[in-house]
């Protein structure tokens, strides 16, 4: 409930605050500090986040290229195959995160008037410095691979926004969701993994079969990773777009992008006002 | 001494009547669900869509109205689940209102507690930032006031150091020198001084003092009765979400002792108790109540004895606890030679005790009790207990014993 008069002002709990700047400056400390803590909880700091992404390209590496050879008539396979691990690791670690995020800072919640969404996200502007950090790696690996830059690359920040507004819708949704449905946890974790599969990260997407090709590379997380893969590893590999059948089928993955976006939003804004006490 | 001189009290009163309102209550209400399975799952959901879920209802405030002037030092007091910190809560704007409205003059504090979002693992230095940012402050102003947070602090040596490494009153007087510098018009404490030592209290009291004197209101959720009626102009008793009394401190704590105390619901359970303690009190040697004492005057302790039933020599003592809640000192009459005669039904006796103050600066609370005759002061073995009934503030330099002997000393050189 709202109350005004004069120069009397009372605020309830709100999603977003009046106040850009001081929401910005929220969500940067919050990020930051989670961000340091994990870097210098340990001597290797930057290593050990660079560990996971490049473990999981390590195994998938060996399997795929000696004992599956998914690999075989993919040109430059491994460079792929880090990028998508690295683009899909912001996806699920941000979205994982963000599921108990206001569990775990319930203190500043119930003790803090401060708007309630920088809290999910500060967890995808989190993941997004990790992120940023990742992708270093993978540029050593095109340029190692002889990769020759090209005008196209310019194409990876806007893929990057694109993954960035789906991870934080998902993160919003889902962090609000989570204080009223308490099995969303394992469930999303299962979701994730059906994910990881279903995108084109080990494979690529001309891989899959005809009858599947064009449903399967309408999950925006395909587009992002097939786009990727056309302008920053191989120009020869088909496009996003062509895949999904031509600019006129573009409406879908960005559809599902924006429509995700929009209901984290509705659905945060119309928990807020109960966030605190429900936690 | 603390007793404030009557003058200053009705010039004090006088201005807080013409002080504009700096916070306005209009029938206030708040409920929490209480959901009987503790949390829903997707699981139940999809299982069993349209059943509806029981719950019960918590009205954790009921139509609470509330004028707070500018300037004023409003306590706010009530037993544990009385609805205190829901109130500050709801008017931080954490928790939002089910009905009523809140009209507020200028800027609240955004938070009710010190030192929330504290990291262990992070320097004092790197939790000051961050702790002012959330409460508040820009980056840059953040950065701008921390000397002036360390110093106030009084923590300069030890910026770089861990918050693990901190003691707990080391913590508190960080998460107070941060709350301060955020320039709030309305500040909202709840329990602030349970932690600190008696030096920094005073100090955080001075400084409540200097905001009010620069027409900053303060709105002060505790438990300790002293600090309510030396520091609050007026103060409100909740009890059920309801307001049980509104307006002076001395008429606030008197209730707020019947509520633990002398509820008539709780008189009736003691109904076959013999004796009752009425009241307890401090006072000095001029016979004037006190709550505060410096150290090394006299003060005795009161405490007010209506029988219900005749008794024959009944014990009386008094304990003593500091705030880590250690016996200090426990006069009873069975040390002063024991016999203290016949008191009819329905006679009533006042029981003093004289003692020369040589406790260490702390907050002590008295608990009165008459046990039977020969002594028994527990809680099974008296006859009629008054836990921490009353309370007394002893001032004067810190030491760092539990009393402070007169002492001679001297240093020979061989």
């Amino acid at each position: 409930m709202r109350a005004r008069a004069g120069t009397a002002r009372y605020r309830g709990p709100s999603a977003l605050g009046d106040d850009l700047r001081r929401f910005w400056s929220l969500t940067l400390t919050l990020a930051t500090t989670d961000f340091k803590l994990r870097f210098f909880g340990s001597a290797l700091g930057y290593l050990w986040s660079l560990v996971r992404p490049l473990m999981l390209f390590g195994v998938l590496y060996v399997v795929f290229t000696e004992v599956v050879r998914f690999g075989d008539g993919v040109k430059d396979y491994p460079v792929y195959l880090l990028a998508a691990i690295v683009m899909f690791t912001f996806f699920s670690d941000t979205t994982t995160r963000a599921v108990t995020s206001l569990i775990k800072r319930e203190n500043l919640l119930r003790k803090i008037r401060f708007p309630r969404m920088v809290i999910p996200l500060a967890e995808a502007l989190h993941g997004l410095f990790n992120l940023g950090l990742n992708l270093i790696a993978v540029f050593v690996f095109v340029f190692a691979a002889g990769i020759e830059p090209r005008l196209d690359w310019l194409q990876v920040p806007l893929l990057v926004l694109m993954l960035v507004v789906l991870s934080t819708g998902v993160a919003t949704l889902l962090s609000a969701l989570y204080v009223r449905y308490r099995d969303l946890e394992p469930i999303w974790e299962v979701l994730v993994q059906i994910l990881f599969y279903a995108s084109p990260v080990i494979y690529v997407a001309t891989a899959v079969p005809d009858s599947l090709r064009q449903a399967a590379a309408m999950n925006p997380l395909a587009t992002i990773l097939n786009q990727m893969r056309h302008a920053l590893v191989d120009p020869d590999a088909p496009t996003g777009i062509t895949l999904i059948g031509g600019w006129q089928w573009l409406p879908v993955p960005v559809g599902i992008v924006a429509l995700i976006f929009v209901l984290g939003l509705w659905v945060f804004a119309r928990e807020t006002p109960r966030i605190a006490e429900n936690l | 001494m603390s007793a404030i001189a009557p003058d200053t009290v009705q010039r004090r009163a006088g201005r807080l009547a013409a002080a504009d309102t700096a916070v306005a209550v209009h029938g206030v209400s708040k409920s929490f669900r209480l959901p009987h399975h503790r949390y829903s799952t997707l699981k139940e959901r999809a299982l069993h869509p349209f059943a509806a879920r029981s719950h019960d209802e918590l009205r954790a405030l009921d139509s609470v109205d509330l004028e707070v002037k500018q300037g004023e030092f409003f306590g706010i007091v009530g037993r544990n689940g009385s609805g205190k910190s829901t109130l500050l809560k709801c008017l931080a704007g954490i928790y939002s209102l089910d009905e009523g409205q809140i009209h507020l003059h200028g800027r609240v504090s955004p938070f009710i507690e010190l030192g929330v979002g504290f990291n262990p693992d992070l320097t004092a230095r790197d939790n000051v930032l961050i702790n002012a940012i959330m409460l508040g402050l820009t980056r840059r102003e953040a950065r701008a006031r921390f000397d002036e947070i360390i110093a106030f602090a009084e923590l300069e040596e030890f910026v770089d150091l861990k918050l693990k490494n901190y003691s707990s009153g080391m913590a508190v007087r960080l998460g107070f020198s941060v709350a301060v510098s955020v320039q709030a018009d309305v500040l909202l404490v709840d329990e602030v001084l349970a932690v600190g030592d008696a030096s920094f209290q005073r100090k955080c009291f001075d400084e409540f003092d200097r905001m009010k004197a620069d027409g900053r209101t303060i709105l002060f959720v505790t438990h300790d009765m002293g600090s309510v009626e030396r520091f609050c102009d007026r103060g409100l008793v909740l009890e059920r979400g309801r307001i049980a009394d509104l307006g002076a401190p001395e008429d606030i704590t008197r209730t707020y002792s019947e509520l633990n105390f002398g509820d008539p619901a709780e008189r009736a359970d003691s109904e076959g108790a013999p004796a009752r303690i009425a009241a307890a009190w401090c006072e000095t040697t001029a016979s004037e109540r006190i709550v505060s004492s410096l150290q090394g005057e006299d003060v005795i302790a009161c405490f007010e004895v209506e029988f219900a039933e005749a008794l024959e020599n009944p014990a009386f003592g008094l304990i003593m606890r500091n705030e880590v809640r250690h016996t200090i000192f426990m006069p009873t009459t069975e040390l002063a030679g024991g016999l203290t005669g016949r008191f009819e039904a329905g006679s009533r006796a006042t029981v003093r005790m004289r003692f020369s103050n040589r406790l260490a600066p702390s907050r002590y609370t008295l608990t009165p009790c008459i046990g039977p005759p020969g002594g028994g002061y527990g809680t099974h073995d008296s006859l009629a207990r008054g836990d921490d009934l009353a309370a007394l503030l002893v001032e004067g330099p810190v030491t760092g014993g539990v009393v402070d002997l007169p002492v001679e000393v001297e240093v020979v050189r061989e």
